[in-house]
């Protein structure tokens, strides 16, 4: 009878840790599930750091982190899945920028031709200030003084010298 | 040096000046000419179609063996070349018709080159598995071929003679009648 109750509680200490066995399998799943799920550790916000440096593909000027089409939902998924796998943000913008071009660039790159946008502000400033400076040079410097000469003697004028010669005769 | 000459070397200085200037403003003047002109122009409809190369998608190299693909080698074949993107409905609604067709046309001396345009590379590779699609793949890499065919959306196809010269322009889904069609008339030229 004893012996008959021994083994019926080894049989049910056995059951109980084949199914604290599979209790700790299954959560140890759905923690890896959900951990999938999320991508890893990466948050949203992470993503959004990288993508708002980004334009979308498809439209004009818009970020790509504000963005609601299904090529940015694809560009987003693509920077969680790099961020998931170890790469740093600017290995990421680079990645992007090497694939789609310069112009998913949010900020224009400082290079080349679209360098002239970083450039050109300056260059019209100081080109500004320095027609500004040389107006008001012009416009504040003293006049040369003017030598005046003697006027050339006119020649005589025959109608004022018949005027007087008349003028004298009536007086 | 004398005195009288002084004052002409300024002059000189200040004209030089001047040429500079101007010739800056020319050059800046055209520089954003030539851009607001690319910028608005549209997609080559005829004449000579532009070359490119565009490596292709592992696996999607179309049988030719090569993991590049440039225009200009495709040479004395008819070239059909779509620019399609896995986010993109109605190249989803097309691409059906355009595998069948390659699959008839492809021993006839007809290529098809597929160029996917802003596309990211798992969703493609996904899109391309969806269609069971065969022909040569692609992705734009920085999208230097769409700005060479100046495309302004997708799905956008040119279909480009045995000369090298493009002869149909489609800026949405074509049909499978209609690039049948098409097909015949390139070939039978």
């Amino acid at each position: 009878m004893q012996e008959a109750r021994g083994k019926s509680q080894v049989a049910g200490r056995k059951t109980l840790w084949i199914v604290a066995g599979l209790a700790a399998v299954l959560a140890g799943l759905l923690i890896v599930g959900v951990v999938a799920a999320q991508g890893g550790t990466v948050t949203d916000d992470q993503v959004n750091a990288i993508a708002k440096r980004l334009n979308c593909p498809v439209c004009e000027n818009v970020p790509l982190d504000v963005c609601e089409t299904q090529a940015c939902v694809q560009w987003r998924d693509l920077i969680r899945q790099k961020l998931a796998a170890g790469e740093k943000p600017e290995q990421i913008i680079n990645y992007f920028q090497a694939t789609y071009g310069d112009r998913v660039l949010q900020e224009p790159p400082r290079g080349g031709f679209t360098g002239l946008v970083w450039i050109l502000p300056f260059v019209g400033l100081v080109a500004g200030v320095a027609i500004l400076v040389i107006v008001l040079r012009r416009m504040t410097a003293q006049p040369a003084p003017v030598k005046l000469e003697a006027a050339p003697s006119e020649p005589a004028d025959e109608y004022r010298e018949r005027l007087e010669r008349e003028l004298q005769e009536l007086q | 040096m004398s005195e009288a000459a002084l004052p002409s070397t300024k002059k000189t200085g200040r004209s030089i000046w001047r040429v500079i200037a101007l010739l800056a403003v020319a050059g800046l003047v055209m520089a954003l000419a030539l851009q607001l002109r690319a910028r608005n122009a549209t997609q080559p409809t005829s004449g000579a179609a532009p070359d490119f190369t565009l490596k292709v998608y592992s696996g999607y190299d179309g049988g030719l063996g090569k993991p590049e693909i440039r225009l200009a080698d495709l040479r004395r074949q008819v070239v059909f070349v779509n620019f399609w993107a896995s986010w993109c409905v109605p190249c989803r609604d097309e691409q059906p018709a355009l595998e069948q067709v390659w699959r008839q046309y492809r021993s006839k001396g007809v290529v098809f080159v597929g160029v996917d345009y802003v596309d990211t590379e798992p969703a493609a590779l996904k899109y391309l598995a969806e269609f069971g699609v065969s022909y040569p793949n692609g992705p734009d890499l920085g999208t230097k071929i769409s700005q060479k065919y100046r495309i302004q959306g997708v799905p956008e196809s040119f279909l480009i003679d045995r000369q090298g010269n493009i002869v149909l322009f489609k800026i949405a889904p074509i049909s499978e009648a209609e690039l049948i069609a098409e097909l015949d008339k390139a070939l039978a030229k």
